[in-house]
């Protein structure tokens, strides 16, 4: 199936969850992340049980700390 | 108020623009924007908005500048190491425009200090290095109805998003909790390209000028993100505002501030 990862389109496995993708993206610290899909966040909780669909649009964002 | 010859001609390219115009320069003149951190986003902000002819420029540091500072933070020299950054600061914006009125708090901010260093300004700037100062301008920010614009930088990443409070999701809305201390590194741990700052902090002081003129398209509802290694823009649309946000929901549990301290972290 095809989804949208980062603003590019790509080629991912059928029926993986978010942790598998968290993977597959080698997202480091996962915990940290926060993520959405079609708009929506996922609470870190449902990682492992939401499953991506194709054609979802799927965003990672970053704690970033720094500004001094 | 009418324009001075000096004004005039100081102002033309705005001006000119048909996005700002007489108008839009008289309401630049009569705002208040308050900048809180004087480093590497905040040099860059303070220096085009002073050269822009904001009004009143409030500038919240207690640091001294300091060697190391010099490789980003624009608006302090080599002369200035040992100087307190807001002076520092003050004194740089004052030689581009002496139109600005320029106020200084050598303070950090903290629960005591922030609603009412906060309160009279238009607009915020977060410029801020820490993750317990970026949540408490957040959640001051909600609690007082202040528009903001939060950014953050490191290494040659950078991202930025406006807040205007009730409207549009907060950075609460995105990022729950602060990380446990030392779990995401500082750039004083990681570095930060120097240029990344002043990408990201010329970004934040566009976002004051388009509030001040009510020109254009605010980053409400999305988090501009920055790669420069990849020299790639990327803008998130986010969620709409989350309605059960501990503080800009619709029954908030921060009502109230506390000094926040980054939980040690068990990695």
């Amino acid at each position: 199936m095809f989804i949208t990862v980062k603003g590019e389109r790509k080629e991912i496995a059928d029926n993986i969850t978010v942790s598998e993708l968290l993977k597959l993206e080698n997202i480091e610290m996962p915990e940290y992340v926060t993520v959405s899909v079609n708009e929506e966040f996922v609470q870190h909780e449902n990682f492992d049980n939401v499953k991506i669909n194709d054609g979802d649009v799927v965003e990672f964002l970053y704690f970033m700390g720094g500004g001094k | 108020m009418a324009f001075s010859n000096e004004q005039l001609e100081r102002y033309s390219r705005h001006i000119i623009l048909k996005e700002i115009g007489v108008k839009g320069q008289q309401k630049l003149l009569n705002a208040k924007v308050l900048i809180i951190g004087a480093g590497g986003l905040g040099a860059p902000a303070a220096l085009y908005l002073a050269a822009a002819g904001i009004g009143t420029i409030g500038i919240v540091d207690a640091d001294k500048v300091d060697l190391s500072n010099l490789q980003r933070q624009i608006i302090h020299a080599t002369n200035d190491i040992g100087k307190l950054k807001a002076e520092s600061a003050k004194e740089s914006m004052q030689n581009i425009n002496p139109d600005v009125n320029v106020i200084t708090y050598h303070e950090f901010v903290n629960s005591k200090n922030i609603l009412q260093i906060i309160k009279d300004y238009d607009f915020i700037l977060d410029g801020t290095d820490n993750f317990p100062a970026k949540f408490l301008i957040n959640d001051a920010c909600v609690i007082s109805k202040k528009p903001f614009s939060h950014a953050g930088i490191i290494r040659f990443q950078g991202q930025l998003m406006t807040i205007i409070p009730g409207e549009s999701p907060c950075y609460r809305c995105v990022f729950k909790e602060m990380p446990p201390k030392d779990a995401i590194p500082t750039c004083r741990q990681a570095g930060v390209i120097g240029a990344m700052a002043g990408v990201i902090g010329c970004l934040q002081a566009l976002e004051a000028i388009k509030f001040i003129t009510g020109t254009g398209k605010l980053l409400t509802g999305s988090l501009l993100t920055f790669d420069a290694l990849e020299m790639n823009f990327h803008k998130i649309n986010l969620p709409k505002r989350n309605h059960n946000c501990a503080v800009c929901g619709d029954n908030p549990a921060i009502t109230e501030l506390t000094d926040y301290e980054q939980p040690a972290c068990d990695l």
